[in-house]
């Protein structure tokens, strides 16, 4: 519908004598040979790469039977690692909104040297390998990592038994290290477009920061700040190369991807069902999560 | 770097608030870890670091990763351009399912990608047997592990595409008709390089995810030295576990990977500044 008038607009714009016609021409060629082939080639390509793996994850997860099914995922190392991915989900949607909301608001309200490599920076965990990420931090906070004295005299002063690595809290720093830019993206551009007029204003007239971001800036980029938080969700509870790297004990501080993992790597044909069961909790997960991107998505347009 | 403007300019509050929290987080999480590793290779002479990443092993698994994640990537770029523009152009029914269905690959976890594609495609797959009827093995080959890589990289192109060509207005095409062009000839002169900057945009994050991508690989290209299908993060995972920790080739082969990828970013950059540029004129 909103394609449709678009395209009419364009053509407006264009020339406005045709605009009728050609748009019949338009549904006319739709039942040509070539479209037919393109949506023939699309949907195949669609089946096989999309829906297939599908299918199969949740036909494995139930050859076993539903009895199997449930014992899978109610095993306890299951559920730790359930709990792990919750953990580490919620930290890093929550560490990456704040940064996403900061990092935006000083993207776009201001002017200052050094902006353009500053939003690049903020870039990179896009472009680089989950596997760097943990390494990264086993580098810093490992055995050998500079860090880690820095660490223990911390946890000497308070008392605390702290690790970086191969704990939860390393798990949660090498998921938020992979979502890192996730808030902050899809937040820039629709600030960007907004300009800070009506911010300037609402500064003009005497308000605090605080008051100017929720009553002035929040209502437009409420919707793609929540888009963004889906996408970190997303990410982030199925982040698997970051987390191999600094997670190393089942039951402890495995998260399900990793679970899942150890499953399939045991070999055995139970066992391999067991992780398909496991899997199948992940992908009902990533369904909600594209379910909520299109509405969110949807909502979004519709209030632009 | 505040006081060179004049202070009044800046009326909107908040900038050291928001700098603060930016800079502290960005270095904390992100530029001091990466800059440990970038510590640690140059800890290395240039000989060492030179005998580590051109080991034969190490080398063939750059091939291997940079070789597949190209392949997947054009692959990627035929079906996703087939795909935007059957998704913007044409109405079908559940055409809003497979829109929304394109972001799979983002959000369903690597891993599970991973070991589903890779007994989709074993012998006894679905799949997997009739390709082998065909004479071609897919799982534990580098067949799979581009399968998988298709699979990763396919919603960046489509995603690249699908705003480019939703403003591309029909005129153009039908002006380039009425003046008696083909259709082929309207779609390569006219069409295409509207679309090419948003294409290479696709393909260089599609090849960028690929060549480092290790989740949904691990499982399907089977990591055997000897056909050459252990791919670059894998290396790198392999001497990060116990058993046989080898810190400092793991860095070497991060730092080169890390060169990769800022190539890949400056060249999408590029493309998006060059594209920007041209559609200003």
């Amino acid at each position: 519908m909103s394609k449709e008038t678009n395209h009419i607009k364009a053509q407006e714009r264009v020339a406005k004598e045709i605009p009728p016609k050609a748009e019949k021409n338009q549904e006319k060629k739709q039942k040509g040979f070539v479209p037919c082939l393109l949506i023939g080639i699309s949907v195949i390509f669609f089946l096989i790469m999309l829906v297939f793996p599908l299918v199969e994850v949740i036909y494995r997860s139930l050859k076993d039977g539903f009895a199997a099914y449930k014992n899978a995922i109610t095993a306890s190392n299951t559920l730790s690692a359930l709990q792990v991915t919750l953990i580490a989900t919620l930290i890093a949607v929550a560490v990456n909104t704040l940064f996403g909301l900061c990092a935006a608001w000083l993207l776009t309200k201001f002017e200052f040297r050094g902006k353009q490599v500053l939003s690049t920076l903020i870039d990179i965990p896009f472009s680089i390998s989950p596997v760097i990420a943990g390494l990264a931090y086993i580098m810093t906070f490992g055995r050998m990592g500079w860090a880690t004295p820095l660490v223990e005299w911390l946890n000497d002063i308070f008392g605390t038994n702290i690790s970086f690595v191969f704990s939860v809290p390393g798990v949660v720093l090498a998921t938020i290290f992979v979502t890192f830019p996730f808030v902050s993206r899809e937040l820039v551009p629709v600030m960007q477009a907004q300009g800070s007029a009506e911010e300037e204003a609402a500064a003009m007239m005497g308000a605090k920061g605080l008051t100017i971001f929720k009553r002035v800036t929040f209502p437009h980029i409420r919707w793609a700040l929540l888009y963004g938080m889906i996408l970190c969700c997303a990410r982030a509870f199925g982040e698997f190369g970051a987390v191999y790297a600094v997670s190393k004990a089942r039951g402890k501080t495995f998260t399900l991807p990793l679970e899942i993992d150890a499953l399939y790597m045991a070999g055995s044909a139970d066992s391999i069902t067991q992780a398909f069961a496991v899997s199948s909790l992940l992908v009902l997960l990533a369904i909600i999560i594209l379910v909520l991107k299109q509405v969110v998505e949807y909502r979004g347009k519709r209030e632009q | 770097m505040s006081r060179k403007r004049k202070k009044g300019k800046r009326v909107i509050p908040g900038f050291g608030l928001t700098m603060g929290i930016t800079v502290t987080l960005l270095s904390l999480l992100i530029l001091i870890p990466l800059a440990s590793v970038l510590a640690y290779s140059f800890r290395m002479s240039g000989t060492e670091f030179l005998e580590l990443i051109t080991r034969p092993n190490v080398v063939q698994a750059f091939m291997t990763s940079i070789g597949c994640a190209f392949v997947a990537a054009v692959v990627n770029c035929v079906f996703g351009l087939i795909l935007a523009w059957v998704l913007v152009r044409y109405e079908f029914p559940g055409k809003r399912l497979m829109d929304g269905m394109i972001e799979l690959p983002f959000a369903l976890p690597t891993a599970v990608a991973g070991i589903t594609l890779s007994r989709m495609y074993s012998d006894q797959g679905i799949l997997g047997r009739l390709l082998s009827h065909m004479g071609i093995q897919a799982s534990y080959s580098k067949v799979g592990l581009t399968i998988a890589l298709v699979f990763i990289g396919i919603p960046f192109v489509v995603r690249a595409l699908q705003p480019v060509l939703e403003k591309l207005p029909h005129t153009y095409e039908e002006a380039s008709e009425m003046l008696g062009a083909s259709r082929s000839y309207t779609f390569r002169r006219v069409i295409l390089p509207e679309l090419t900057p948003a294409l290479l945009t696709g393909f260089g994050l599609a090849l960028a995810r690929g060549i480092g991508e290790y989740g949904s690989v691990i499982y399907i290209s089977g990591n055997s030295e000897k056909e050459g299908t252990q791919v670059v993060s894998y290396i790198i995972m392999q001497k990060l576990n116990s058993g046989s920790v080898d810190y400092e080739g793991a860095a070497a082969i991060a730092l080169v990977l890390l060169l990769i990828s800022f190539l890949l970013l400056l060249f999408i950059n590029i493309v998006q500044i060059t594209a920007g540029r041209r559609t200003k004129q």
